[in-house]
């Protein structure tokens, strides 16, 4: 389709409008980290280093980041596991309700988060509570668990799809039994759809707010939970926008590392 | 990883040797793939099915009890009153209506902007930069939800970006309110959106194009007989997204939304007092999405998901 001058010229400017709108916000962020002044009015009337210092020294937004590693930590090992035997189960077996296994795994994420977290928050409340379990860190890592499972479901299956089994039937053929066949070969195979698996699944769970307000106990307090509570304050409204431009310079991080290490999983999509 | 090619003469010698417990063990599992399938199976569908289906089984379940008005206690006594005052209350009605409306409008937004988008990075920009373009569509997504209503929440804000632009033209930023909700929601899903598209328009073969130039259509009659109905079922599958994560926040709203209240908003509002109604409130939601997914599924757009 031969598209005419000013066809091209005009979605070229769209596209430059576009990519303008979705990186003008960011760049806000952290020009707004130096703003001197404290109601984010624009444009600044300078430019300070004083609020990266003080948050620094802010305790209550360093224990919610590393609530936050630990929780997706945590949710990433538990989904790292499940999703792989599903992946396992779904990609080289046939089984009555195949479907409906690949359904259920994408439903946690499909239905909205405050669905998800009401329903968990009602369940360990009448099921853990009588146990003597209450909410806390490790009601969130279960409920991060629930819907990271996913994206390294999507990964590794997809990678077990273009991946044939007679690798593995030609290890053994050469002598390798099961295990040695999965450790030798299937894993070499699927180590990078795990790791951007992985990498995916933690990055949700860092992220998540809403699933997270209905399964951390009093005192569980994750990063995006601090950030919430904390925007509306005039008083920590600096320190918020430090902690938000540390973020935004974070996100390069996960796109850099999965560029690196695999070339084919950069763009493997969220969901 | 890779040393594992045995010296080729030692080979066979291996097979003879007498396994240890993991060979026998592995020689058991070989023998009996359905065994193999169910313990692959056991602990994901025990998390999936007993824990989470489960939750939500009993919580929709429990759409149909009552609570005691007083003591806030849930009352096990089966009744429809709360579906029934979900779909006739006139304030639940108006707001499962504008939720529905901001999902909707929030779609069509983000497909408009992001068609032409995708169209540029994935046929009119020069070939080497469309990776990098495509990446550039993409890091936006690892960003933090958050962070990037609350980027929204500063451009919005008194003073803010919005009104420091608009003051030449004499005009005020939208403030805090349903526009400023719908502007958000679809900030944050537009890479939903441009990602399949773009996938789409770059897969489209260049023959079928080609061949409708030599039949002689224009760019614009190529556009919309061939072009669109191979691109349409993508858009539809970016709506998935566009449309089931607007209409199921409730925390956007509550931080640029004003005093905008959407059906996420009455769910957590109800979740103190009333949990069986919450449940029922919770129920349009999926209801909705699930109706939106049945009726893209006849369009055939989820396969391209």
């Amino acid at each position: 389709m031969q598209l005419s001058r000013g066809t091209r010229i005009a979605l070229g400017v769209a596209a430059v409008v576009g990519f303008a709108v979705i990186y003008v916000p960011l760049l806000l962020v952290l020009v707004n980290s130096f703003n001197p002044d404290r109601s984010a009015s624009w444009p600044p009337p300078g430019l300070t280093g004083h609020w990266w210092q003080q948050a620094w020294h802010n305790s209550g937004a360093r224990g919610a980041l590393w609530t936050s590693v630990k929780a997706g930590l945590g949710a990433t090992a538990i989904a790292l596991v499940l999703g792989t035997l599903i992946a396992f189960a779904v990609a080289r077996y046939r089984f009555f309700g195949r479907g409906t296994v690949s359904f259920v795994v994408v439903l946690p994420i499909a239905l909205p988060g405050i669905v998800t977290g009401i329903a968990l928050n009602s369940a360990f409340s009448t099921v853990l509570q009588p146990l003597g379990v209450g909410l806390g860190l490790f009601t969130v890592v279960v409920g991060h668990a629930t819907f990271c499972i996913v994206v390294v479901f999507n990964n590794v299956v997809a990678r077990l799809r273009r991946t044939s089994g007679s690798y593995e039937e030609a290890a053994m053929d050469l002598g390798a039994h099961t295990f040695r066949a999965f450790v030798d070969v299937t894993f070499p195979l699927v180590r990078s759809a795990l790791f951007a698996g992985g990498l995916l699944a933690f990055a949700l769970s860092f992220d998540e707010i809403v699933v997270t307000t209905f399964t951390a106990g009093p005192g569980v307090e994750t990063l995006p939970i601090w950030i919430f509570e904390n925007m509306t304050r005039p008083q920590q409204a600096p320190v918020v926008s430090v902690v938000a431009a540390v973020l935004v310079l974070l996100s390069v991080l996960p796109l850099y590392l999965a560029q690196r290490l695999s070339s084919d999983t950069a763009s493997g999509s969220r969901v | 990883m890779t040393a594992t090619a045995p010296a080729p003469p030692a080979a066979p010698a291996a097979r003879e040797r007498p396994r240890g417990t993991l060979g026998r063990l592995a020689g058991a599992l070989h023998r009996r793939p359905r065994l193999r399938l169910a313990l692959l199976l056991t602990a994901p569908l025990l998390w999936l099915a007993v824990l989470y289906l489960g939750s939500l089984a009993v919580l929709f379940v429990s759409a149909f009890w009552t609570t005691n008005s007083f003591t806030s206690q849930v009352v096990k006594v089966w009744s429809t009153d709360n579906l029934r005052a979900v779909l006739t209350t006139p304030v639940y009605r108006e707001v499962i209506v504008r939720s529905v409306g901001v999902a909707l409008a929030v779609t069509v937004l983000c497909a408009v902007i992001g068609f032409p988008l995708a169209f540029f990075t994935a046929r009119v920009a020069p070939r080497r930069w469309r990776p990098l373009l495509v990446v550039a569509v993409l890091t936006p997504l690892w960003a933090s939800y958050l962070v990037k209503v609350y980027a929204w929440r500063l451009i919005l804000s008194e003073g803010g970006l919005a009104d420091w632009m608009l003051r030449p033209f004499g005009l005020d930023g939208p403030g805090y309110g349903l526009p400023a909700a719908v502007l958000t929601l679809t900030y944050l899903w537009l890479p939903y959106m441009i990602l399949p598209v773009h996938t789409a328009l770059a897969q489209l073969p260049a023959g079928l194009l080609e061949a409708s130039a030599d039949l002689g259509a224009r760019p614009a009659r190529t556009f919309r007989s061939v072009v669109l109905p191979l691109v349409l079922p993508s858009v539809g599958a970016g709506s998935v997204f566009t449309f089931s994560l607007s209409l199921g926040d409730y925390i956007t709203v509550q931080i640029v939304g004003g005093k905008t209240q959407l059906i996420g908003n009455l769910v957590y509002s109800n979740i103190e007092l009333n949990l069986p109604m919450a449940a029922a409130l919770g129920l349009v939601p999926v209801v909705v999405i699930v109706l939106y997914l049945l009726a893209l599924r006849r369009t055939g757009a989820l396969s391209s998901l």
